[in-house]
């Protein structure tokens, strides 16, 4: 049964610091960090094509929220999914493999950036249409609930998105079957090149909720601690059967839309905003509380060191691996037909 | 009934694979007719869903893409409209972009053609923009023999499918063989044999074929009438064994002519098959106009009988000796 009303979901005060839980997400939150890095830098000097949507800034959501998951939870993403897609522990080798284009990428270099997929960790893709993953997370979650087990979908997606129809649609199908679903609302304050507010009546996401009947929470998306507590309350309740969950995590890109874009539209945040939220950093705030916490600054160190040499292997790993067949372009628009009777490849 | 071997379908479907189940307005109570006593005997897998066709279809999309077999009814083909994202952007395409890493073996279904009186928004032929999107077989059986097969066929696909259920032949009827009865998809069915002149029809259209073709025998003309009834994959060895035997081709869809499948028909065979060819082919489609209301103005947009006829006739003046 939904909810009633929008009850707001306290954020935990951590009176203390859960070491290993922090060290966990902070894992998850360098391994984003780190990919990001190279990636930009790659970007930068010509060796990647196409569009890359950097989500440096943000780790805080995609780390925190995907610890508190199971690797056979399901997940979708959005356009800006490399956080999203590392955070749920995908292998970095194989992310950057298709953002070289390669056969060895985790989509044989057919999608690119903004089509990583592991169906093996849940992660049924980002995706490059804005909305597009709400109503897929949605049945990914109606499937689990109707199969009998207890996984949950997280769907993350942006403040743009939740003004499409299908962030509608979606909360209301979820509410009306209480289906084991969280939906994650990036709000980093931005769509593209427009404020969030100019485009979204009351300037906020999750006071939607309500209409649907269901609770929701607004979370400082930078507090990596706070998010794993509001995601963890939110995706035990749908794991228990009791519906879903909107969270609205307000955040900020430490980059612009995408790469390349700040030539076409110049830098449109002022650097009073990017300067209060760069203060923010939520990877220095999580090693700041870590340390306070009694976790010692060679452990973190040595975490980052071998996270960022990881990612330069995946960099070695990219550049090394064959381009694609060029028979590939043909194949995959139709599975095999396993069970079914004929049903001609075409 | 063509409407009740769907209901067979579904049924038989059901009860052989836990993981299909059917999703859409009113399926309980069955509106469109497809989905008669199901929902008594499978609780819970028949499931009315609010009128939200994007995210019915997206959760279609995600329940395939997680181990269900998820049948999505839109009610009727203008409605798919509404969904376009999902159909265009994601089902059809996830596969691909991912590298082969997921599939989607989710079935919609929607009513498709003029039922008659119901104008513009309810009358649509959608299949040529489907096919084109990519990635999604497209199904328009005829008899309720194709409509039993196919439909089982097509929830077994581990593909995207839409089947669609032509507004003209849901209460046709016609024999459908006992026990497990499966339609191998991509394969045509030579709706009656023929000499002369091979004439494609699609949907309605592959029966008033006959009826015309049965108005040619009496005149001197011997017709073969194809139904290709699986658009895409679509049986083309079929069309160009035909036009090599009578060397005449007309082609009959309910839908504008303007990028119509009809007319990709003739454009493949004049490519591929043009050798065999002893005339021009012949596309009879609606004109690029929507579909009026009053049955005056309806009757002429749509190809009736008497056209089909008059262009064979015309076509085949020229046959010497009959």
């Amino acid at each position: 049964m939904p909810n009633d009303g929008a009850a707001e979901v306290d954020t935990v005060a951590r009176d203390g610091v859960d070491i290993e839980l922090g060290l966990e997400i902070l894992r998850r939150m360098l391994r984003i960090r780190r990919f990001e890095e190279r990636v930009e830098a790659l970007h930068g000097s010509g060796e990647l094509l196409g569009a890359v949507h950097l989500y440096v800034g943000q780790e805080g959501v995609a780390g925190a929220v995907c610890a508190a998951l199971r690797d056979d939870d399901f997940i979708t993403s959005n356009h800006r999914g490399h956080g999203h897609v590392v955070g749920k522990g995908g292998e970095l080798s194989r992310c950057m493999a298709e953002l070289f284009a390669r056969s060895t990428g985790y989509c044989g270099g057919k999608g690119g950036s903004m089509h990583l997929a592991d169906m093996s960790l849940g992660i049924i893709g980002a995706n490059g249409i804005v909305g597009a993953g709400i109503p897929i997370a949605t049945g990914a979650a109606l499937s689990s609930s109707m199969r009998g087990t207890d996984q949950v979908s997280v769907c993350f997606f942006g403040d743009g998105a939740a003004n499409e129809g299908s962030f509608h649609e979606s909360l209301n199908l979820a509410a009306i079957w209480s289906l084991p679903v969280v939906y994650v609302c990036e709000n980093n304050g931005w769509g593209e090149a427009t404020r969030m507010e100019v485009v979204t009546a009351r300037g906020a996401i999750a006071p939607r909720a309500e209409a649907y009947g269901i609770p929701s929470a607004t979370v400082d998306g930078n507090d990596a601690l706070a998010v794993h507590a509001v995601a963890s309350t939110a995706i035990a309740r749908a794991r228990a059967g009791e519906g879903p969950t909107l969270i609205e995590a307000m955040t900020r890109r430490m980059h612009e839309h995408s790469q390349g874009s700040e030539m076409i539209l110049g830098r449109m945040r002022p650097d009073e905003e990017l300067d209060l939220w760069r203060a923010r950093d939520p990877i220095a705030a999580l090693r700041s509380k870590l340390a306070g916490a009694g976790a010692e600054a060679s452990e973190l160190d040595a975490l980052d060191e071998s996270i960022t040499a990881e990612a330069h292997a995946a960099v070695e790993f990219a550049r090394s691996s064959p381009h694609p067949d060029p028979a590939s372009a043909f194949t995959d628009v139709w599975a095999d037909d396993a069970d079914a009777t004929g049903g001609a490849a075409s | 009934m063509v409407t009740k071997a769907i209901t067979a379908a579904l049924d038989e479907e059901l009860a052989r694979d836990e993981r299909v189940f059917v999703m859409g307005v009113d399926v309980e109570a069955a509106l469109m007719g497809r989905t008669s006593g199901l929902a008594t005997k499978y609780p819970g897998r028949i499931r009315n869903t609010p009128i939200s066709e994007h995210a019915t279809l997206g959760a279609g999309v995600g329940a395939a893409a997680t181990g269900m077999r998820p049948v999505v009814d839109l009610m009727m083909s203008n409605f798919l409209y509404v969904a376009f994202d999902q159909l265009a952007n994601n089902a059809g395409k996830l596969r691909y972009m991912m590298g082969g890493s997921l599939s989607c073996p989710l079935t919609i279904m929607v009513s498709t053609g003029a039922p008659g009186g119901m104008a513009a928004q309810h009358s649509d032929s959608p299949y040529a923009q489907v096919i084109n999107l990519g990635g999604i077989k497209v199904l328009l059986p005829t008899t309720p023999a194709d409509a039993k097969g196919m439909l089982k066929s097509a929830i077994r696909d581990p593909n995207p499918v839409l089947f669609l259920v032509h507004s003209g032949v849901g209460a046709i009827r016609g024999e459908v063989p006992d026990g497990e009865h499966l339609v191998p998809l991509g394969s045509a069915r030579i709706a009656r044999e023929g000499e002369d002149v091979t004439v494609v029809g699609l949907g309605v259209m592959v029966h008033r074929a006959v009826s015309a073709a049965e108005q040619l025998e009496a005149e001197g003309t011997s017709v073969e009438v194809i139904d290709p009834r699986s658009l895409h994959p679509l049986d083309y060895d079929t069309i160009f064994a035909s036009v090599e035997k009578t060397g005449r081709l007309v082609v009959v869809d309910e839908a504008r002519r303007s990028c119509s499948l009809g007319s990709e028909i003739v454009a493949r065979v004049a490519v591929e098959a043009f050798g065999s060819l002893k005339a021009p082919p012949r596309l009879i489609a609606n004109p690029d106009v929507h579909v009026p209301f009053a049955p005056e103005l309806e009757r002429q947009v749509i190809p009736q009988v008497e056209d089909i006829a008059e262009s064979i006739r015309s076509l085949t003046a020229a046959v010497a000796g009959r």
